[in-house]
Parts: structure tokens; C-alpha cells; sequence
């Protein structure tokens, strides 16, 4: 089993050190051949527009559409942008995986940025969640299950094989979003 | 220089909320659910810079240039009214760019905005932070305005990034507060040399370090004249306790390959991309290529075969100014300690 942390730009190294911690074997992805040889792929924090503009070229994006349609994906931050069906704030393209509205820059800027805690559906203990000029889930689809909420909004999603969180797991010390992930990657062939 | 240490009416106050351990306390824009404050202001201000590693860091004048960089695949933009070579030809006081203008870019922009400050100037920096810049650089580019201390940055709810040539100048500027280190180089002049020395200055006694033993790690701080704790930490992991850019004359892809290379995990470029020289912009659409060339350079940095397509597609870079043949006191790296 091998995974791959989407390598352009971002906190790719803290996904990929989170991973192995778990016992994963990573790849960094920055080149869209690199996706056949892994069973899942993490889109990291970092600048989604950033990520655009190198997914625009060589069929790099209709390829990781492709491979999110039907492997294991989970996007934190500018990663959950990508994945979602729709983005506000300005609207712009996306992988188009996952029947989630969600709106750039919606906390605000760097000074709005906030470390919170809340319940999840990833056992008893709350859940540290790190928001950086995090994006905000406005809007859920019908096969959208939400895993935690804070101030009400939903903040880590799940749509089959899709994971997506506004906040950065890889940024606190508890393993168990990636956990959950790997699990998904795991079983990446059964899940619908 | 006259003023006693250690007085307090001197820090910012009111601008921010620093907590009785000098961290920021963490502000939630919509109240409810469990905010942890305490250390979490040094985790919210280096969890930007990590957000912004691999990319590239551009200088901009104006809302247009910002357009430019953002459409090129910045992973931020600097707002500045002159860039560093213009203010190394034009001369005379260079202070923080005029509020407006940084307003400006930042309503232009969907990516984070950073502006500087004055070495020393806190109340520039207040008044950054009141503006709700994303990160400040307290620059040796701009004049100092203090020839002894830094700012407090513990005492600012705003990240702050920092120049530094080697490794106690690093951890004294993480002492004070500093969420991110780069590189000082020496901006303006489009010639890599200086930032290259710095990035393997601050590698090297990084690695020295780990060699040492409990007792001589004591020696070395005093030697580094940094803190203790921050020396053995650096020992213990081999790296700084914050993330480490390289900036100071990147003005090639070939070049930002070079630093990330020796181990700068992002990259700042000033005026190699908007300027043709000192003085002169250059054409918009050959901005767009180095800066998209530059930003693909830096993921790639270590992929020869597309560092040559992205280097074969430019007509060329910014005519620069040899670090070697410069007079001493024209130096900007030599500002700060």
C-alpha cells in the first residue's frame, strides 16, 4: 500500500511525516504519472491557486479527477477546496469530487486563525483542530456524512472514498484523522 | 541605545493581546467552541509559514503586479512601494509601503499578503497588524529604525518573518519572536552569492551542532550568542524550530533550484521578476514567464529536465549588480545583528 501526498506546494512534508508515523509508505506527487503507482492520494494545505495553476497543464487535472473518482482521497484546507463540487470566494475550478459548497478565506485572514477543540465522530476525546485562513463548508450534500462540527459548521466530511477537513490534522499531535484515512486506504477497494 | 533594558512602555500594548507568557492569545472571529490559547500563537504563526512551503514569496508594487504573481502560482505576495532594487538606486529612507497601497493588494489577492517593517519600528508593525497583513517582515531592506533592538514579536498576534546570515542571528530573531526565518542574501541585486552563503552558513553550524556535547552546547550559545535552550534544541533536532526560506538576489529559476537545493524550504524573490534593472520594470509579459518559470522551479528544484524547459523558455533575467564588486556600506545585509 502506498500513498501519495500531492507535492507541489504546502504542508506536504508534515502529511507525509504523519503517515509514516503510521506505518504508510509515502510518495511526494508532483508529476501526474507519478498517480499510477499509488492507492491514495492526501491534497495538502498550501495555496489552492497554486495548486491550479500546475494542475492546469499536461492533463494533470482530469487525471487526479479521474483518481480521486474511484481511489482513496483526503484534502486538508486548500486540499478540501479542491474536492469540493463548488467554491466561493472568488469561485474557481476544482476536482469536482465532492457534493460540499465551500467559500475561500471564510474565517477571515493570518489574524483570524485559530486552534480549537471539539467532538468528532473519531471517538471520545476532542478533537484539536488548527484552522489557518481556513475555508468553511457552507453547504453539504445529501451523501455528505459529517465526522465534526465546530461553531455548528461541519469541518471534516466524508463522501465515499472522499475525506475532506477545513482544519490541519497533520499540524496536532493526535494521529486519528490520518488514522481514519489510512483505514479508508486499506479498504479502498470495498468502499463505495 | 541609551534606554534601559527591559522596559515594558516601550513594547506595543494595545494594538494586540499578549498573554503573561508574551504568547498571542487566539482569537475565534465568531465566538464558541473550545479555543486553546497560550502557546498556540507561535503553532497558528509558524502553521502559515508551513502552508506556504515549496512555493515562492513575490515582491509587488501594486494590485496589478499582485494579479500577475498570483496568476504565475505565488504562494504569497510581498506589498511593497519599491521594490529593493529601486531602493537601492534610488536612495534616501525606505519605510513601510503606504497602507493603502498594501489595502489594495490585498483586497486584489485571494492568496496571503506579508508586508515589511522597519527593523526596530514597532509601531510600523502595529499598524500592520491593524491592516491585517498575513505575515510581517521585519526587512533589512527598509532603513532601521532602531541600531539595538528588534522588535518584540512575542507581543504581536501577527507572524513575522526574519533575515538572518547565520545561526545565532537566527535564533536570536526566533528568541524575540520570529515565526520564520530566511535568508538575508542581499536583496536587490539579482546575484545569488550572499544567499547561498547564508543558507550554508546557517546548514553547516546547524549540523556542527548535533556533534557537541551537553556541556560544549553552552559555549556555543555564548559563542552563537543565543539562547541555551534554543541551541539544544537545534542539536537535538538538527533543524530550526521554525520553517527556514531563502531570500537576497534569487533571480532565476536556475537560482531558486540552487537554494532550495542546499535546503530552503521556500523562496522569497524581490525585484527578479517585475524589474529589468535598478529602475526600469520590465515587460508584464515576460514578468509572467520568470514568474511562472520561478514558481515551477522551486517544486522542481530537483528535477533537472524540467529546470532546463522552464530556464530554455526565458529571454532573460534582471541585469543585477555583482555582490563582489559592492562597497561595504552599501550592503543591506549588514543591518541587524
Amino acid at each position: 500500500m502506498k500513498i501519495g501526498v500531492l507535492a507541489i506546494q504546502g504542508d506536504y512534508e508534515a502529511h507525509k511525516a504523519r503517515l509514516e508515523q503510521l506505518g504508510a509508505k509515502v510518495t511526494l506527487v508532483r508529476k501526474p504519472e507519478q498517480l499510477d503507482a499509488i492507492d491514495g492520494i492526501v491534497i495538502p494545505g498550501g495555496e489552492s491557486s497554486t495548486f491550479l495553476n500546475f494542475l492546469a497543464e499536461r492533463g494533470f487535472l482530469e487525471k487526479l479527477r479521474d483518481f480521486v473518482s474511484t481511489k482513496p482521497t483526503f484534502g486538508t484546507c486548500a486540499g478540501a477546496i479542491l474536492l469540493a463540487k463548488h467554491v466561493e470566494n472568488p469561485p474557481q475550478q476544482s476536482l469536482d469530487a465532492m457534493d460540499i459548497r465551500i467559500r475561500r478565506n471564510a474565517y477571515g485572514r493570518q489574524i483570524d486563525s485559530s486552534i480549537r477543540e471539539a467532538q468528532s465522530k473519531l471517538g471520545q476525546k476532542p478533537l484539536e483542530m488548527v484552522f489557518i485562513r481556513a475555508p468553511k463548508i457552507v453547504g453539504t450534500g445529501k451523501g455528505v456524512e459529517v465526522l465534526a462540527t465546530a461553531d455548528g459548521d461541519p469541518v471534516l466530511v466524508r463522501q465515499g472514498k472522499i475525506m475532506a477537513a477545513t482544519f490541519h490534522p497533520e499540524l496536532s499531535a493526535d494521529t486519528r484523522v490520518h488514522q481514519e484515512f489510512v483505514k479508508m486506504v486499506k479498504n479502498g477497494h470495498r468502499r463505495k | 541605545m541609551s534606554r534601559s533594558r527591559g522596559k515594558k512602555e516601550a513594547t506595543p500594548a494595545k494594538a494586540h493581546k499578549p498573554t503573561s507568557n508574551g504568547h498571542s492569545v487566539t482569537v475565534t472571529p465568531n465566538g464558541g467552541g473550545t479555543v486553546l490559547n497560550g502557546n498556540s500563537g507561535l503553532r497558528l504563526k509558524t502553521g502559515l509559514a508551513e502552508m506556504l512551503k515549496g512555493g515562492v514569496i513575490m515582491d509587488v508594487t501594486d494590485a496589478r503586479q499582485a494579479e500577475i504573481a498570483e496568476k504565475a502560482g505565488a504562494a504569497a505576495v510581498m506589498a511593497l512601494e519599491r521594490v529593493p532594487a529601486q531602493i537601492r538606486a534610488q536612495g534616501g529612507v525606505a519605510r513601510m509601503a503606504s497602507p493603502k497601497k498594501i489595502r489594495e493588494i490585498m483586497e486584489t489577492v485571494s492568496i496571503p499578503v506579508m508586508a515589511k517593517c522597519r527593523i526596530g519600528h514597532f509601531a510600523e508593525a502595529q499598524i500592520l497588524q491593524a491592516l491585517g497583513v498575513d505575515y510581517i517582515d521585519e526587512s533589512e531592506v527598509l532603513t532601521p529604525a532602531d541600531e539595538a533592538h528588534h522588535v518584540d514579536k512575542h507581543a504581536f498576534q501577527t507572524p513575522f518573518v526574519c533575515g538572518a546570515r547565520n545561526l545565532g542571528e537566527a535564533l536570536r530573531r526566533i528568541a524575540e519572536g520570529a515565526a520564520m526565518i530566511r535568508t538575508k542574501g542581499e536583496a536587490g541585486t539579482g546575484d545569488v552569492v550572499h544567499a547561498v552563503k547564508h543558507m550554508r552558513q546557517i546548514m553547516r553550524e546547524m549540523r556542527t551542532l548535533k556533534v557537541l556535547s551537553e556541556e560544549e552546547l553552552y559555549a556555543q550559545a555564548k559563542d552563537l550568542q543565543a539562547p541555551v535552550e534554543l541551541v539544544r534544541l537545534v542539536a537535538k533536532t538538527g533543524k530550526l524550530p521554525v520553517p527556514n526560506f531563502s531570500a537576497g538576489g534569487i533571480a532565476t529559476p536556475a537560482d531558486a533550484a540552487l537554494v532550495r537545493q542546499l535546503g530552503a524550504e521556500a523562496v522569497f524573490v524581490g525585484s527578479g521578476i517585475f524589474m529589468a534593472d535598478g529602475l526600469n520594470f520590465c515587460e508584464p509579459k515576460e514578468a509572467e514567464k520568470r514568474a511562472k518559470a520561478i514558481v515551477r522551479a522551486c517544486t522542481h528544484f530537483d528535477d533537472p529536465k524540467v529546470l532546463l524547459e522552464v530556464s530554455e523558455d526565458l529571454v532573460g533575467a534582471m541585469k543585477g549588480l555583482a555582490v563582489a564588486a559592492m562597497a561595504e556600506g552599501d550592503l543591506l545585509q549588514t543591518r541587524g545583528w
